[in-house]
């Protein structure tokens, strides 16, 4: 199923316009309109299963945008405190907190004092793209800072007329605003006194980094209490009075049709109901191990296709395959520079991965007189609802997508499928419907990290300079492909992602037998680990340090202080690889972060298996919002990062996912975690940029060097299972 | 068989009439309305649905409920007291070992049966004992530095 056009809004982010444009505009035009209750509680309300209706914040624009009034983002209550509302959701990445810490220093109010609306209800949050990319920061930080910053401005404004003092007098500190001279104090909840304030004010400054109160330090987590206790309502946790729960009828593999189908045993199970419409049969039960009891007795029988294709073939009928790749990138000749210097071309390999969050796919969908509520574990709420209207001829301000917490998503929950399908049972059965995937159905359906083929055609003189790179990355799209080394004959060419590509790329466009999508930093770690590890192989023949191999060719300042800081860090000790030291390095950016890696491994050659003891990586985000939350990240890059380094692979055959559940997908566990050394460079003056991804860009490429440091056996193939390691060593 | 089966939940003698060869999960989740264990993998994979019976940690996923009759049930519910939290508890808060927070109240589960069987465990150790927990976010060093947190505030004090 097709069901999302993300082009417009992923290529508006991924282009940094909506950023620029929008905060322009908001400046520009603010106007300040504060409404003093509702959202929050009706927020929580909704979290807790009940829909109440709620107060309408800010007039919707019949568009699609951030809006400028930036009372979309920011209300303060009689009492004092303080709501934000984002449309970034809480995936555990921490918005709930992040934001929080942006207007506490903005606005001039206690970090405490502020509860944070992520996502969570398209009600009530402002419009917002979604949750991707590791944009929350860099694309929707400045705006609230901004929002925050103007509030503060006006309140200040306020105070001084009606302390009759010039507004240069005031302090203002934990949302009280004082003037010493005259003795007086009013608090910003006196001073909004549940009134409704129109004032715009252009062109406030946001706060200097040396004036920062909150943000860069590492404040409590807002979502630790509920976590901690069980309380964390997530989608699969709301119950609505009447619902049901539903299982799916599924074919046992991509391709396959159903021939036959006998429902008698499912239909005699008490209290069961079997739901045909089309295509589709679903069993709806008031309990949901009932439901999926009953799917269970249903008789099915399937013609499958043989495509000839499994984890083996892939490969070839990628690169015959491929949509042809555009140049991305040209310098220089690399004709001439072939005369120069012999090419030589190794090809790299990455298999397709799944995101496999704790918590399947899950929605809740109830419609109830033209209107329709969906509890959604999603990253897309507004583009999911637009949809979900779309399907069900609602107009959309008729549907409304709440998201309590996620159970992680890592571009995983960009897609809607099961939403659609909640949607579908629930307008088919008439009540409320709550679908959870179990762990089989979440595999099959998963729209994976895509299968690719990276060749690398080099060429290098001598005396050990690069003077020809042709990259060419096939089926994985173009981010990260582009080289950041200095090499004056170079080519890149790739298919270009945007949203829309991932669906050309996906079963759809003819390419991948499964539908792809975005997996934490979409296609830069297969190009990472591409070029990294050629980068290991151009050294050793150099006879160089792979380290000094890669200063030779790095001008730019931050990859080569994210690079000097990782060694450091690391305690490297120079010298040509194979060194048996069994250390690896490497380097990678996206967008304005920069990471460089180097990991210690150790490899049992006797079974294959390799084992990441040590991890120090350095990160150059730009300001650190939260330090702990930043630490967070990298350490779950670095797990994920060997997970698909090493293990993660979705095996299948014929359309059919072998991998069904977590003894058929190994994802990293306790025993699998390194001791992380992870070293955030600092620039307080530049604009906080992304930090849920780039970090685990760098982990395919560092291990496999390692691997080829510890033994000379070089891998070409993601992940590096201790068979592929084993038949290397031979 | 549908019967009525007796227990002790969270400290409180509860009762179901269900079909006794319901999973566990299930009948928290959906009879009881305790939330706060998940469902993960169906197939004890995975350890986001531990619960502790009779103080060992089981995975409530693949645990008939008639395995419960007469037992002594505890869920993540029972954990704290009012807003009292327990020493696990404070130290995963302490630690942020936790970030989408889903497997949470399976590894604190866990590492309440943990501690119950050995006090003060060495790292290699509660490696070994929590590794079938999953956790996609990659908590789990914290996790760990969490349970040995946990362990030495609880020294000399009874578990629970």
């Amino acid at each position: 199923m097709k069901t999302l056009q993300l082009e417009d809004d992923v290529n508006a982010t991924a282009n940094g316009d909506l950023s620029r444009r929008t905060f322009l505009k908001f400046t520009g035009t603010g106007l300040v309109v504060f409404f003093c209750t509702g959202p929050l509680e009706a927020w929580q309300a909704a979290a807790q299963g009940v829909p109440p209706t709620v107060p309408p914040t800010y007039t919707e624009p019949p568009k699609n945008t951030v809006p400028t009034d930036f009372n979309a983002f920011l209300q303060i209550g009689a009492d004092g405190r303080v709501t934000c509302l984002v449309g970034r959701v809480e995936l555990g990445q921490g918005p709930k907190t992040s934001f929080a810490q942006f207007v506490a220093d903005e606005l001039a109010v206690a970090f405490d004092s502020v509860d944070v609306i992520a996502g969570g209800d398209t009600d009530v949050c402002p419009w917002d793209v979604g949750t991707f990319g590791s944009q929350s920061m860099r694309i929707l930080g400045p705006i609230v800072r901004g929002a925050a910053a103007e509030a503060r401005a006006v309140l200040l404004q306020m105070a001084a007329e009606q302390f009759k003092a010039p507004v240069e007098r005031l302090q203002v500190s934990e949302g009280v605003i004082t003037d010493a001279a005259q003795g007086k104090r009013v608090t910003y909840g006196e001073l909004v006194q549940g009134k409704r304030i129109e004032r715009h004010l252009a062109n406030v400054p946001l706060k200097s980094a040396a004036d920062f109160k909150v943000i860069g330090k590492s404040s409590q987590r807002k979502d630790a209490f509920e976590k901690v206790t069980g309380k964390a309502k997530y989608t699969g946790d709301i119950r609505v009075p009447g619902m049901v729960y539903a299982r799916i009828l599924r074919p046992p593999a991509h391709g396959a049709t159903r021939k036959d189908v006998d429902t008698t045993a499912a239909e005699k199970v008490p209290g069961a109901q079997v739901v045909k419409d089309g295509d589709l049969i679903a069993v709806i039960h008031e309990r949901p191990d009932m439901a999926e009891k009953a799917l269970g007795l249903i008789k099915a029988q399937y013609e499958r296709k043989e495509t000839g294709l499994n984890d083996k073939t892939i490969f070839d009928h990628l690169v015959k395959n491929a949509t042809p790749p555009q140049v991305m990138k040209e310098s220089g000749s690399l004709a001439e520079a072939e005369k120069l210097a012999e090419p030589f071309e190794l090809t790299y390999f990455h298999s397709y991965g799944a995101h496999a969050a704790m918590e399947t796919q899950s929605a809740l969908a109830t419609i109830e007189n033209g209107k329709a509520t969906v509890w959604a574990a999603t990253q897309i709420p507004f583009i999911l609802r637009d949809k979900m209207a779309q399907a069900l001829g609602f107009p959309k301000q008729n549907v409304r997508i709440i998201t309590p917490y996620v159970g992680g998503a890592f571009g995983g929950k960009t897609n809607g499928q099961n939403c659609a399908e909640a949607v579908r049972l629930a307008k088919l059965v008439g009540k409320p419907v709550q679908l959870v995937w179990n762990r089989a159905e979440d595999f099959q359906y998963e729209r994976f990290r895509p299968a690719a083929v990276v060749k690398i055609r080099s060429g290098m003189t001598a005396d050990g300079k690069i003077v020809s790179w042709d990259f060419t990355v096939y089926a994985a799209g173009d981010w990260g492909s582009v080289t950041f080394y200095d090499i004056p004959n170079q080519r890149t060419t790739a298919v270009p992602v945007t949203g829309i590509a991932w669906q050309k790329m996906d079963t759809a466009g003819g390419l991948h037998p499964f539908n792809v999508g975005p997996f934490r930093m979409p296609a830069v770690s297969t190009s990472t680990f591409a070029r990294e590890s050629h980068m290991d192989v151009l050294a050793s023949k150099a006879g160089v340090d792979p380290v000094e191999f890669r200063m030779r060719h790095l001008t730019d300042k931050r990859m080569r202080r994210a690079l000097e800081t990782a060694v450091k860090q690391s305690g490297w000790k120079p010298a040509r690889a194979p060194s048996n030291q069994g250390i690896g390095v490497a380097c990678g950016t996206w967008y304005k972060t920069y990471v460089a890696t180097v990991v210690q491994v150790k490899v049992d050659k006797s079974t294959g298996k390799v084992q990441v003891e040590r991890v120090a990586t350095a990160v150059d985000a730009g300001i650190i919002v939260n330090p702990e939350i930043t630490h967070q990240q990298i350490e779950g890059c670095v797990s994920m990062g060997i997970g698909y380094a090493l293990s993660e692979e979705v095996r299948f055959s014929n359309g059919e996912v072998l991998a069904k559940n977590f003894d058929t997908y190994e994802i990293p566990r306790f025993s699998t975690m390194p001791k992380i050394e992870a070293v955030l460079i600092d620039n307080p003056e530049l604009a906080p940029d992304g930090i849920a991804e780039p970090p685990i860009i760098t982990m395919g490429a560092a291990i496999a060097n390692a691997i080829h440091d510890a033994t000379g056996a070089r891998l070409f193939q993601l992940p590096m299972t201790p068979d592929r390691v084993k038949a290397a060593l031979k | 068989m549908e019967r009525a089966i007796s227990f002790t939940l969270n400290g409180k003698p509860a009762r179901v009439t269900v079909d006794d060869e319901r999973m566990l999960l299930w009948v928290l989740r959906s009879d009881l309305g305790l939330t706060g264990t998940k469902f993960g993998c169906g197939a004890a994979l995975c350890g986001v649905c531990t619960v502790i019976v009779n103080k060992e940690a089981v995975r409530s996923c693949t645990v008939p409920v008639k395995d419960i009759a007469g037992k002594h049930l505890l869920t993540i519910e029972g954990l704290s007291k009012d807003e009292h939290l327990h020493p696990i508890q404070e130290a995963f808060i302490n630690h942020n070992a936790f970030q989408c927070g889903f497997c949470t109240p399976g590894m604190i589960m866990s590492a309440y049966a943990f501690l119950l069987k050995k006090r003060q465990p060495t790292r290699a150790e509660i490696i070994r004992y929590m590794d079938d927990n999953l956790c996609r976010c990659g908590n789990q060093n914290r996790i760990v530095d969490a349970i040995q947190e946990a362990a030495a505030a609880m020294k000399g004090k009874a578990a629970a």
